[in-house]
């Protein structure tokens, strides 16, 4: 089979997913597909999916690479805040844009090291160990914006959230970059092999000779990087920094995104597109009970139900099941005996 | 002292020291008026983090609470507001409601072989949704027996007051203390943390311990709910966000290992009261921001993450040279 058909194939549940979601929104809601271009840029139900899923998609990339190494990164609501506090103080502060854009960004950098080694070199369990950063993160970022919202109107910050390149908005070309950077880097280098060895089996992967504390710590430092754009992204959108509720939350999204994206938390294989559709999918959801004229009441209600059919869905045990009846349709096979 | 109880003797060691800093600084935080608050004022935190210290030591991880916590204030709220059901009656329906709900996330962690993290968060999104559909306002309660239950307390000497909400939180702790070290299930949990495979070769029932564990912190979070109604006489759907942190939090100061199979339920209750006293501190000084709260608690729940990888890697290194 050509590579092309098996990355269709390992992306065809999602984008099967996808299309369900889109297709059901547009029954409840005909003019969905619309897209019409004013001010030379693009306009539509579709293009706000995308760009109000900007930060989860952001996140998701960084998460799906935590999550290939048997970790989990809770904190990258919490660096988002930071970063977020930390972008608005110092371009009020009279710093430049690219001034502003490297602290933030070497802020974020900063909080995933702390991560990577809490993980990496002290050994601690990544939930727990990236749990710190979440309790405590939302506490610092209110230090830094001294528990006020931070406003600011610098244009060029402000274009990051609201801009738009080429008819799209400019947090949609972020994200859409930034995901095939991530995923070139990781796949046309042997990069992405060492991360899946990692996350299979640390012990065996040391002993084989990868240096298992650096990719950690950059899997890490990845996730942080990518909360801050994220975070940078949120600030730049209500032009302004809320410690509290900046990015509250998304990390619950983010992991979402890379589970539905079919990536297991127990490590190993994964695929940054197939996160990057299931940040999509979340979007959808969202953006689509709104449209069709749910009562918002229903939102979270129907946002479970559609995840637990998912992960249902996806579960071992169903999965272990539809396969012994397939196979035993073919032919009964050795495996039947290993089938609990 | 064995090993395992260092994180705990840590845990009460760093409380009763924070605490004679805070007398040495402010006397009257020695007064019972005081104590009672902080037991009045993190009941139902403490109450859902007996639920949370159960699930954990089995290794697993209950996102669920403090919806669910929500989702029993706006439902008891809506109950009194629109039927004359008593509320005795509330209370039994919202435990049964509550109870079945958390067996049934432990089902599907079973029988699914799902992650617990997941199947809790898509509870967590599913009983804030229930709260949301039942009321988006903040719904006051104004039954009489609500007044009643109230102005139950037990007069400590020196002024204060053991509110009945209080008590309750007390005597869960102790009935937790009970089944975690003198009941079979208690065994079962632990066995359970301590390694999945080998509790289902030595013979434990993997299957109906995780559900109970789970229907066990889904009955104490609606208890939790009920103190916590009781506590603001309200329901609101937007309460308690975030409650399950700070449990998971209070968990992890007390000393139990977050991945299952140590640490003790006694513990959670300091790992509670640490956390009030850091609060009553920052009410206390006055000058202080909330978000030192926060950093506080971050700085000890990696203290205490520290600590007990120190005690691990002395007691191996005390195995190997034996």
């Amino acid at each position: 089979m050509s590579m092309l058909g098996l990355y269709g194939r390992r992306l065809l549940p999602q984008f099967i997913a996808l299309a369900i979601i889109l297709g059901l929104v547009s029954i409840a809601f005909p003019g969905f597909f619309n897209l019409q271009i004013q001010n030379g840029r693009l306009y539509g139900s579709l293009i706000d999916i995308l760009n109000r899923g900007a930060p989860v998609a952001l996140l998701a990339i960084g998460m799906t690479v935590v999550i290939a190494t048997k970790g989990i990164d809770l904190s990258v609501g919490a660096v988002m805040a930071i970063c977020g506090a930390v972008a608005a103080s110092a371009i009020t502060s009279g710093y430049s844009l690219p001034a502003t854009l490297l602290l933030t960004v070497g802020v974020g950098v900063l909080c995933g090291l702390w991560n990577g080694i809490l993980v990496a070199i002290l050994d601690i369990q990544p939930i727990i160990a990236t749990l710190v950063l979440m309790v405590a993160g939302r506490g610092i970022a209110q230090m830094v914006t001294n528990g006020a919202i931070l406003t600011f109107n610098d244009e060029g910050l402000i274009f990051i959230g609201s801009g738009s390149l080429f008819g799209l908005p400019m947090p949609i070309v972020i994200w859409i970059t930034a995901g095939i950077l991530v995923a070139l880097l990781v796949r046309r280098t042997a990069l992405g092999m060492l991360i899946e060895a990692v996350g299979v089996n640390r012990r065996a992967s040391t002993l084989a000779g990868v240096s298992t504390p650096v990719l950690l710590i950059a899997a890490y430092v990845l996730s942080g990087l990518c909360a801050s754009v994220a975070g940078i992204i949120a600030a730049a959108d209500i032009r302004g920094a809320d410690a509290n509720n900046a990015g509250l939350w998304l990390e619950l999204d983010a992991i979402l995104a890379v589970v539905i994206g079919g990536t297991s938390l127990l490590g190993g294989r994964f695929s940054i597109a197939a996160s990057l559709l299931g940040a999509m999918i979340i979007q959808s959801i969202n953006t689509g009970i709104l449209l069709s004229g749910f009562p918002p009441e229903f939102n979270l209600i129907i946002k479970a139900a559609i995840i637990v059919f998912i992960l249902v869905l996806q579960s071992p045990k169903l999965q272990g099941t539809l396969a012994f009846f397939s196979r035993s349709n073919a032919a009964t096979k050795p495996a039947e005996s290993k089938a609990k | 002292m064995k090993a395992k109880h260092l994180p705990l003797a840590a845990t009460i060691l760093i409380f009763v020291l924070s605490y004679a800093l805070c007398a040495f600084q402010y006397p009257n935080i020695l007064s019972t008026r005081v104590i009672g608050n902080l037991l009045t004022d993190n009941a139902f935190l403490g109450i859902a983090a007996v639920g949370m210290t159960f699930v954990i030591l089995s290794g697993g991880i209950d996102l669920s609470i403090g919806s669910v916590i929500a989702f029993t204030g706006v439902f008891l709220a809506v109950m009194m507001e629109n039927t004359s059901i008593h509320p005795l009656a509330a209370f039994v329906l919202v435990l049964i409601i509550t109870t079945s709900f958390g067996a049934l996330m432990g089902a599907i962690i079973h029988h699914l072989e799902m992650p617990a993290f997941i199947v809790t968060l898509a509870g967590m999104f599913l009983a804030r949704g229930m709260a949301f559909v039942l009321s988006i306002d903040s719904i006051p309660i104004r039954h009489p027996f609500y007044a009643t239950m109230k102005s139950f307390y037990l007069k400590l000497p020196g002024g204060g007051r053991l509110t009945l909400i209080g008590g309750v939180m007390l005597l869960v702790f102790a009935l937790g203390i009970l089944i975690a070290h003198r009941t079979r299930f208690g065994t079962n949990v632990y066995a359970l943390g301590g390694g999945a495979q080998t509790a289902r070769l030595m013979g434990v029932p993997t299957g109906l311990t995780t559900i109970m564990i789970y229907a066990l912190s889904g009955l104490l979070a609606g208890l939790s709910g009920i103190v916590f109604s009781l506590y603001t006489s309200a329901g609101y759907s937007l309460a308690t966000v975030g409650v399950e942190l700070d449990a998971i939090a209070a968990v992890v100061i007390g000393g139990t290992l977050l991945s299952g199979g140590s640490g003790f339920v006694a513990g959670t209750l300091i790992g509670i009261l640490i956390q009030g006293l850091i609060q009553t501190y920052i009410t206390f000084d006055g000058s202080l921001s909330s978000w030192w709260t926060k950093i506080l608690i971050g700085f000890l729940l990696f203290a205490f993450i520290l600590l007990q990888k120190g005690i691990l890697y002395l007691s191996r290194n005390n195995r190997a040279l034996a």
